[in-house]
């Protein structure tokens, strides 16, 4: 017997004399013998629960909590205790898509919050129930822009995280979607580069507010002029930054993506996340994904019902706006906890932390004089400094005091050798930021 | 409370804060030094809820639910087979979850190997050569398997094969992948006995035809039997077969999908593999290929060398389609899950599940209509009731099951038949359960036939009746800044 | 029992086409058509200058439950749309011949020999 397997000897003799067979094997008599897998799995032996245990306890030996001073798409924020408790209850994570909505009120209502609050943040009509990542993400929010302007090609910015870059190059060049790239200019996009490229081919532009140096990017004059040309406008965001950031919005944006791990969700070695997508209300037709609706019971109540269904694989199939079905639905929460613990001045607090932690260690880190600032741009959590000290001469010496920080730029290539990334979020304790900026002044 | 029906905004009081920071130890530094032109001017509509409130809410909106620790959840093509409390404490662990995904690889080397165990036992248990854990669900797997089928033919110089070869059985997610992919579909017609048909299999071959895409068991839940005449002709006609995984529980131990000739295939681990379904997500839907297109697999590749794990990334690959690793923890549940059932008992999932489908099969085939006799495999397929009489509709019939306290099967998929009903029973129910989900079945039959003014009305007993779904698409109204709009308009 | 009217062409597609006068039509859905949709809730339709192919998607009439293509039964320059089936979608359910979706000039008014009489049709949809 096995504890996920109630059935005894006696249940499934009974079972059997039902079907009139002799064993089980008989239900499988039409597979083909050539196929047919008599053998063991080459695979370990069951574990009892104690031996799971043991078994991660040794895993874990070989992993390192480090206190982070690292970003890049995935952040060291502060994740509240309620959250788990919300989450890991049954209802929310064992139940299934929405799709019988009388006995799913639970996850439909928070979907629709968890809307309400991209929306908010964002600036846009209508969020989805979310996509799975803020790469991903981007990359559906460029199949938008050109399905809505039925032209095949996207310009995207050279100041993207090159993980999101990458992704939305799979996506497009899949699709025979084209796409050219916008210049850097002294760490942000070039404005007079994008113009250039605009033309009647291109069906978006897609830039990152905070970039892959950090930098908050000013998209003063952008939208009028990709307007003028008839593209959207994609704007990527750190989800949480939007706190205190001009709103994509603001900003003139037709799509805004990007990563929610920011609202409470851990580093998780990277997943999963959730990337969220909002767009106005002209485009909701061409926007991938669920979306939660308002709606009553036909005895008036208030209820939340999955809507625009006819937009999805499951009723459109091969004519759907993305084949996208599950989603992160359980990240989703996260968000919609994180957010309304934190509400409006909780997250604005998160923000100003953030930027103060980074910006004096910003300026230590400058006065040690080890450390240049090619860019001088403006920044919030994140920032990125030029230094001789080799990136491998910097990470062994933080790793011996239990630190990920400094990160070399140059695991994205060539082009970003001798640039190094530090992130500082509202956990790190001046205790820790000081300790960070005195063994790199010990080192050369 | 069942009744319960506040939105956390309305709870929203300005004075109250539900979260406790740290003190501003730098006060010297302010965000509004930065230029007014980069910050926000709108008012954000986020709530402000006390720390108890926050969760009378979630709690009191979470029991409007219905999970698999409630009763039966017997939705086929779902596996909505129990979820093991043991993974949920592995995947809590810290020296897991506070990992950033960029560490230096000798700080994460219990995590790497974590996913370099769990691709080689996924291989072995399908018999493919490798896996990519990256992709975060079963339609992005089938993605990122259509990508490198296309990879494969391009890498041979052969850029006239776009075409898949789908059969109308399939879930939509196959055709949608496929055109997310550049390639056409071919949609070809079951036969009667809902599989696919060789003949017209064969009118479909070209040398246009990248591929074919299948799952087997079918949507139907019936054994393709003639699978491997169907890879051999495929794989004449050059083209690769591509196995959607979603109905991979019943094969467990007895099938693997590489041996049926399958090259590339997608796991939906949230199936499969126990892991939750979080209300429609995180999944996972990892991809395993054979020997010749491994070096397709998407970037970042987790390897080993020696006794050491290393993350790679190759310039063959048809290149990223994740941020990182996929949804990593998702993937350590299912890692727990194998361990904990262990080759012993991951053999018997498939022989119980398809046990207990036929079950059901014999025993609602008196009232219900089977339209495909013989054996099933993990589920059954009814096409309604046999006495249609009282134009009692599936839908009615599900809605009536939920005033029962059971969630209703998979209905009106796939759609080879209009009134389906696709009941999967998963091998972690008691005979005890599944005699129970007869009975009331029986009973909504006989309700049916005396009583159908019931199931039409019903549900009775759950949170909400039936919704107006035509108000929803109709008014659009997709967030509380809407709602309140809607109000405002209304009076 | 689907409605039917007299004296209108009718695809297989189940679109209908209504001669006003010289090259010109109305087009719109059957009955049939509407009541297999349900309750329509979007109606996604070209711009008046467009022009129609026959047997080419044209738009698309979107319910709670299906979205179903339009398919050209002739082909054409498009006159007007109606855009009353802007705000009142469900205006196709109430009365789907009198709720036309477009007014075309026909480019080859031979194209309506290749079309189903109402017998014709109501036979194909039995």
């Amino acid at each position: 017997m096995f504890k996920y397997f109630p059935h005894t000897k006696a249940d499934v003799d009974s079972m059997l004399k039902t079907l009139n067979i002799k064993s089980i094997d008989e239900l499988y008599k039409d597979i083909p013998e050539t196929v047919v897998f008599n053998k063991d799995y080459d695979i370990p032996s069951f574990m009892s629960e104690t031996e799971l245990r043991s078994h991660f306890a040794d895993l874990s030996k070989k992993n390192q909590e480090l206190t982070l001073f690292s970003g890049l798409g995935i952040y060291d924020h502060y994740q509240p205790a309620v959250i788990n408790a919300i989450t890991s209850r049954q209802e929310f994570m064992t139940s299934y898509t929405p799709y019988q909505p009388e006995i799913s009120q639970g996850t439909l209502q928070y979907i629709f919050e968890y809307q309400s609050m991209i929306q908010t943040l964002t600036g846009m009509d209508v969020s989805n129930a979310s996509m799975y990542d803020g790469a991903t993400s981007t990359a559906e929010a460029c199949f938008m822009a050109c399905a809505v302007t039925k032209r095949n090609k996207i310009l995207i910015s050279e100041t993207l995280n090159p993980n999101i870059v990458n992704v939305i190059k799979t996506y497009l060049k899949f699709k025979d979607l084209t796409w050219d790239f916008i210049a850097e200019k002294n760490g942000e996009t070039d404005f007079a580069d994008l113009e250039n490229k605009l033309d009647d081919s291109i069906a978006g532009v897609v830039v990152q507010k905070t970039n892959i140096y950090g930098i908050i990017e000013d998209y003063q004059g952008y939208s009028e002029t990709i307007k003028a040309n008839k593209s959207l406008f994609i704007i990527n965001s750190d989800i949480s930054t939007l706190g205190v950031l001009k709103s994509p919005k603001e900003d003139g944006a037709d799509i805004a993506s990007g990563e929610c791990q920011s609202l409470g969700m851990p580093p998780a070695f990277g997943g999963p996340t959730l990337g969220y997508l909002a767009t106005d209300k002209a485009y909701v037709r061409k926007m991938p994904g669920r979306i939660c609706g308002y709606t009553h019971d036909l005895e008036g109540r208030r209820a939340f019902v999955l809507t625009l269904q006819a937009r999805e694989q499951h009723i459109r199939r091969s004519k759907a706006n993305s084949n996208i079905c599950s989603n992160q639905s359980l990240m989703a929460l996260f968000v919609t906890v994180y957010l309304s613990l934190m509400g409006k001045n909780g997250l604005v607090k998160v923000n100003e932390l953030s930027y103060q932690g980074s910006h004096y260690l910003y300026d230590r880190l400058l006065e040690t004089g080890k450390f240049k600032d090619r860019f001088n741009k403006p920044f919030l959590k994140e920032f990125t400094l030029e230094t001789s000290i080799a990136p491998e001469t910097i990470q062994t010496a933080l790793l011996q005091k239990g630190i990920f920080g400094g990160v070399s730029l140059d695991v994205f290539g060539e082009k970003y050798s001798g640039l190094i990334n530090f992130t500082v979020t509202e956990k790190r304790t001046k205790k820790e930021i000081d300790q960070l900026v005195e063994i790199l002044e010990a080192l050369s | 409370m069942i009744n319960y029906r506040k939105m956390i905004f309305e709870l929203s009081n300005s004075e109250r804060i539900g979260y406790s920071l740290p003190k501003s130890k730098f006060n010297e530094y302010k965000i509004k030094d930065l230029n007014s032109t980069l910050l926000r001017e709108t008012e954000l509509l986020l709530p402000e809820v006390s720390e108890l409130d926050v969760l009378r809410h979630f709690t009191n909106i979470s029991i409007k639910n219905f999970g698999v620790e409630n009763g039966f959840y017997p939705l086929g093509s779902c596996t909505m087979k129990y979820n093991p409390k043991i993974n949920e404490e592995m995947a809590n662990n810290s020296a897991f979850k506070s990992l950033h995904p960029l560490q230096p690889i000798g700080t994460v080397q219990g995590a790497l190997e974590v996913y370099y165990n769990l691709q080689k036992y996924l291989s072995e248990i399908s018999g493919l050569a490798e896996f990519s854990l990256n992709p975060y669900a079963g339609a992005h797997g089938e993605l990122v398997g259509l990508m490198i089928i296309k990879a494969y033919h391009e890498g041979r110089g052969d850029f006239k094969r776009k075409k898949i070869i789908i059969p109308d059985s399939a879930h939509g997610t196959n055709p949608a992948s496929t055109v997310v992919c550049g390639m056409d579909v071919i949609e070809i017609k079951s036969n009667k006995e809902g599989r696919v048909d060789l003949e017209t299999l064969k009118s479909v071959l070209s040398d246009e035809v990248a591929g074919m895409m299948l799952t087997n068991p079918n949507t139907l839940g019936i054994f393709e039997n003639d699978i491997c005449e169907i890879t051999k002709l495929v794989h004449e006609a050059g083209g690769l077969m591509y196995y959607d995984g979603a109905n991979l529980n019943a094969l467990l131990g007895k099938v693997r999908p590489g041996d049926m000739g399958f090259d590339v295939m997608h796991i939906n681990l949230h199936k499969t593999f126990s892991t939750p379904h979080g209300g429609g997500g995180p999944g996972s839907g990892p991809v395993g290929v054979t020997e010749e297109l491994v070096k397709y697999l998407p970037n970042p590749r987790i390897k080993k060398f020696d006794d050491q794990f290393y993350i790679e990334n190759s310039g063959d690959a048809i290149g990223r389609i994740s941020s990182f690793y996929g949804n990593y923890l998702v993937s350590l549940r299912a890692y727990a899950y194998i361990l904990t059932l262990g080759k012993e008992n991951l053999s018997k999932v498939g022989p119980f599940s398809t046990l207990n489908a036929n079950y059901v099969s014999k025993a609602l085939k008196t009232t219900y209509d089977l339209p495909i006799d013989g054996y099933c495999m993990h589920e059954v397929v009814f096409n309604g009731l046999i006495n249609k009489d009282n134009d009692v509709k599936t839908l009615d019939i599900a809605k009536r099951l939920l005033d029962f306290g059971m969630h209703a099967p998979t209905i009106y998929f796939p759609l080879l038949f209009p009134q389906a009903i696709m009941i999967e029973p998963t091998e972690t129910e008691s005979k005890e359960t599944i005699d129970e989900f007869i009975n009331i079945m029986h009973k909504i039959a006989i309700e049916a036939k005396e009583n159908p003014g019931k199931l039409k009305a019903a549900p009775t007993k759950t949170p909400i009746r039936r919704t107006d779904e035509v108000f929803a698409a109709k008014m659009m109204i997709f967030s509380y800044k809407d709602y309140l709009d809607y109000v405002n308009k209304r009076g | 029992m689907s409605k039917l009217v007299e004296g209108l062409y009718y695809s297989k597609s189940h679109e209908w086409v209504k001669v006003l006068q010289e090259n010109q039509v109305l087009i719109g859905i059957t009955d049939f058509a509407q009541s297999e949709l349900g309750d329509v809730v979007f109606v996604d339709l070209p711009e008046a200058g467009d022009s129609i192919s026959q047997e080419a998607e044209f738009g698309a009439v979107e319910s709670v439950k299906a979205a179903s293509d339009l398919i050209a039964p002739v082909s054409g320059e498009i006159l007007e749309v109606n855009d009353e089936l802007v705000g009142e979608p469900e205006l196709l359910n109430q009365d789907p011949y009198k709720n036309w979706l477009l007014k075309v000039e026909l480019s080859n008014p031979d194209e309506l020999d290749e079309l189903l009489s109402a017998e014709a049709y109501e036979e194909f949809i039995k």
